[in-house]
C-alpha cells in the first residue's frame, strides 16, 4: 500500500489490466506517447507498444465505433474521451450502438468494453468543459456509469469495469486528479453497483456522486462540529443505483439529502429520489433534499461558477433544512 | 468477361443465390403487405448481384456488416433462411430472438456481425472487427456493407481516414443505387462517384457494374487480394438499382415510370441469366428448376416462420446486460 494520486491509480489500473489480459488496449486521442492529456496513460505505449495503446484522430464517434467492432470480436477496448462533454459526438455510438447491441442481437454479441472520460469541478473550464453529463447515460439501458470520488475508487472500479463484460461508462474528475491517497497494491477490484458508506452518522443521509462526495465529507465534518451526525454515501454507480444501501441508511436517518455537480434538473439525484419516494416513503421525516447545478451552462468566471455549482455550503443548507422542525 | 472464362459450376451458385434472395424477398413483400410481419420492410429487390457477388468472394470466416437494407447479403453470406424469417416475423427462435427484425438482423454463426438502423453506424464497427483481426494475427478480413447515402455521414470520414491510416483488413463495400430514401445522388452528394470520394484517403477503388455477379466477384476478388496481402484497405463502388421503394409501401412518386422501367430493365436475375442461356451454360428448363427450388427453400423458410412461437414477453428483460450467470 502507498499513496497514489488519483490520476495514478488510473494509470496503475490500467497497466495491471493490460498486463493481465492481452485483450485489454487503449485508443484515444493522445494516449500513445503522449501518455494522455492528463497523464493517465503515461508509460503505457513504451510498455504494451503502439498496436495496444493507440492515437486516434479526432474522431471520437468513429473511436468508439471501432471499440464496439473490436469488442465483439474478443478485445476489451478502453477508449478515452477528453472530455465528458465530449460524448455528446459518440451518443449514437453509445445510446444506439453499444448500449443496445447485445440486446439486439439476441444475446449473440458481448461487448466488454470501456469508455473513460472525466468532468472537471470549479476550475473555470467554460460552458464546453466542465459539464456532468452522466444522466444522459443512466437514462439508457445497457450501459454502466460509474463516477469514481477518489484515487482508490480510480483504481477499484476502473479494473472492475475493464473486467465487466458490458459496456462501461467511468466519469473521472480531473480537479481530483492531483488528490493522493493509500491506495492498495496489485489486484484491488470493487464491484461496480455497490454503494459505500463513507462515514458513518445517525441524523442525516448524504447520498453523493463524483466529486461531491468530497464536498459531502467536508461538510459533514463542518456539521459535526456543531452537532449534526451525517452519514456520507458515495454511490459510485450512477447506473446501476444501489438503493440499497441507501434505504438501508434511511432506516437509521431517517433524513435524505442527495449531492451531485450536475443539473439538478433530470439529474441522477431526481431519479434516486423518486425510487426511495416510492420505496422508502414511510421512512421519511422529511422531504428528500437535492443539490445539484443550477439549470444553467456553466461560465466560465469563478464568482459566475461558483453561483452555478454547488458545493459544501450548499449541503450543509440542505442538510440544515431537512433538520428543520 | 469471355465465355469460356465463366464457371459454369460458380455460375449457376451464384443465380442460385440471387434467385433464392429474389423470392425471399418477393415472399417478405407479399407477407408484409399482408400484415404478417411488423415494422417496416427496405428491400433489395434489383440489387441482388451485389450480395451474391460479394458473398461468394468472401470466406465463411470473414465477417460482415450490413445495413437496413440487408436481407441479400445475411442469406448470401449463408445464414440459415428459417431463422432469419422468423427474425422478420419476429418470432423467438429467430436469429436475435425476435429483438432486432428485418432492420437490425445479425447472424454471427455465419459472420454476419449486424445490420444497423443508423445509416453510416455500421462502419466503424466493421474497421473496429478489422482491427482487432490485425491485432489478433488472424487472417480474415471485415467487410462493411453500405449506401450512397451513408457516404455522407461523417462516420464514412472518420472510418476511412482511420482504416487507411492503420492498414485494416477492411473492404468498404458501397452500394450506390443512386438514391438515399427519396432523394436522388444528384441532390446529395458533391461528387457523383464514391470511388473518387475514396481518393481522398489513399484507398485503392474500384467502381464495377452491380447488376453483374460476375463483376462484382472479380472486382472484390481482386481488391481482397490487397486487404488479405495487408496492403490495407479498398472500397468497392457497386452501381445498381433499386426496383422498389425506398421501403415497403413507398409509392416512389419521386421516380418518372421511365426511370422504374429502366431500374426493371436492368434486373440482374434476368439479365445474368440470360447470358449463361446465352452462352450455352443454362437452359431454360435448367433455370426454371434452379428458380423452382428457390421458392421451395422460401416456402419452407416462410412456413416455418408462421409457425414459430412468439417470444415470452417474461424473456423482454432478458439480454439488457451480460449476466455471467447466464441469469439473462
Ligand atoms: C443517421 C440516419 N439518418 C436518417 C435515417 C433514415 N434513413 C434510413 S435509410 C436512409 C437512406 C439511406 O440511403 P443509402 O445509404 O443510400 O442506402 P439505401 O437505402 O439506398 O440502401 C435514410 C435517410 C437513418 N436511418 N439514419
Ligand atoms: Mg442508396
Amino acid at each position: 500500500m502507498a499513496e497514489k494520486r488519483y490520476v495514478r491509480a488510473v494509470n496503475e489500473a490500467l497497466c495491471e489490466e493490460m498486463e493481465r489480459d492481452p485483450a485489454v488496449c487503449l485508443l484515444g486521442v493522445d494516449v500513445g506517447a503522449p501518455g494522455g492529456p492528463f497523464g493517465a496513460t503515461r508509460g503505457l505505449q513504451e510498455r504494451f507498444g503502439p498496436q495496444r495503446v493507440r492515437d486516434t484522430p479526432i474522431s471520437e464517434a468513429a473511436v468508439v465505433g471501432l471499440a464496439i467492432g473490436a469488442a465483439t470480436l474478443g478485445l476489451r477496448p478502453v477508449v478515452e474521451i477528453m472530455f465528458m462533454d465530449f460524448l455528446a459526438l459518440v451518443m449514437d455510438q453509445l445510446v444506439n450502438q453499444a448500449a443496445k447491441m447485445r440486446y439486439m442481437t439476441g444475446g449473440q454479441a458481448k461487448l466488454p468494453l470501456v469508455v473513460r472520460t472525466q468532468t472537471g469541478y470549479r476550475d473555470s473550464a467554460g460552458p464546453q468543459h466542465a459539464q456532468s453529463l452522466e444522466a444522459w447515460l443512466t437514462h439508457v439501458p445497457g450501459l454502466k456509469v460509474v463516477m469514481p470520488s477518489g484515487p482508490c475508487e480510480a483504481k477499484g472500479l476502473l479494473k472492475a469495469a475493464i473486467r465487466d463484460d458490458n459496456p462501461v461508462i467511468v466519469v473521472e474528475n480531473r480537479t481530483l486528479y492531483a488528490l493522493a491517497e493509500e491506495v492498495p497494491d496489485g489486484d484491488y477490484v470493487l464491484p461496480l453497483e455497490r454503494a459505500a458508506i463513507k462515514r458513518e452518522g445517525r441524523d442525516v443521509t448524504i447520498a453523493s456522486l463524483g466529486v461531491m462526495v468530497r464536498e459531502a465529507l467536508a461538510a459533514a465534518e463542518t456539521l459535526a462540529e456543531r452537532g449534526i451526525s451525517c452519514e456520507v454515501i458515495d454511490l459510485r454507480s450512477a447506473n446501476p443505483l444501489d438503493l440499497q444501501t441507501v434505504r438501508a441508511s434511511l432506516e437509521k436517518t431517517n433524513r435524505l439529502v442527495i449531492a451531485h455537480s450536475a443539473t439538478r434538473c433530470g439529474g441522477v439525484g431526481a431519479e434516486l429520489a423518486a425510487a426511495l419516494g416510492e420505496e422508502a416513503f414511510y421512512m421519511l421525516d422529511a422531504p428528500i433534499t437535492r443539490v445539484g447545478a443550477a439549470f444553467a451552462p456553466i461560465p466560465f468566471s469563478p464568482p459566475l461558477e461558483r453561483a452555478i455549482v454547488p458545493d459544501r455550503t450548499a449541503i450543509i443548507a440542505a442538510v440544515e433544512q431537512v433538520l428543520a422542525p | 468477361m469471355p465465355a469460356e472464362e465463366i464457371d459454369r459450376v460458380l455460375a449457376r451458385r451464384l443465380l442460385a443465390t440471387m434467385q433464392l434472395i429474389r423470392a425471399f424477398e418477393e415472399a417478405v413483400r407479399d407477407h408484409f403487405a399482408a400484415r404478417h410481419i411488423p415494422g417496416f420492410i427496405h428491400l433489395s429487390i434489383g440489387q441482388e448481384a451485389v450480395a451474391a457477388g460479394l458473398a461468394s468472394a468472401l470466406e465463411r470466416e470473414d465477417y460482415l456488416y450490413v445495413t437496413h437494407r440487408g436481407h441479400g447479403h445475411v442469406i448470401a453470406k449463408g445464414a440459415d433462411l428459417k431463422r432469419v424469417a422468423a427474425e422478420i416475423f419476429g418470432k423467438a427462435s429467430g436469429y436475435c430472438r425476435g429483438r432486432g427484425g428485418s432492420m437490425h438482423i445479425a447472424a454471427f454463426e455465419v459472420g454476419v456481425l449486424g445490420a444497423n438502423g443508423v445509416v453510416g453506424a455500421g462502419l466503424p464497427h466493421a474497421a473496429g472487427a478489422a482491427w482487432a483481426l490485425q491485432l489478433q494475427g488472424r487472417p480474415q478480413v471485415a467487410v462493411a456493407v453500405f449506401g450512397d447515402g451513408a457516404v455522407n455521414t461523417g462516420l464514412f470520414h472518420e472510418t476511412a481516414n482511420i482504416a487507411s491510416l492503420w492498414r485494416l483488413p477492411l473492404l468498404l463495400l458501397c452500394e450506390n443505387n443512386g438514391y438515399a430514401e427519396f432523394t436522388p445522388l444528384s441532390v446529395h452528394a458533391a461528387v457523383e462517384s464514391v470511388a473518387e470520394r475514396a481518393a481522398a484517403y489513399r484507398l485503392p477503388a474500384w467502381r464495377v457494374d452491380g447488376q453483374d455477379p460476375l463483376a462484382v466477384r472479380a472486382t472484390v476478388r481482386e481488391a481482397l487480394g490487397r486487404v488479405r496481402a495487408g496492403e490495407g484497405p479498398a472500397l468497392v463502388e457497386c452501381l445498381t438499382w433499386r426496383v422498389r421503394g425506398h421501403y415497403e409501401g413507398d409509392p416512389q412518386r419521386y421516380r418518372s415510370s421511365t426511370e422504374l422501367e429502366e431500374a426493371v430493365a436492368h434486373d440482374p436475375l434476368r439479365l445474368f441469366a440470360g447470358r449463361l442461356r446465352r452462352e450455352g451454360l443454362l437452359n431454360e428448363a435448367e433455370e426454371a428448376e434452379l428458380a423452382a427450388q428457390a421458392r421451395q427453400a422460401v416456402a419452407e423458410a416462410i412456413a416455418y416462420a408462421q409457425e414459430a412461437a412468439l417470444p415470452d414477453p417474461a424473456s423482454a428483460l432478458e439480454d439488457v446486460l451480460y449476466q455471467p450467470s447466464g441469469a439473462g
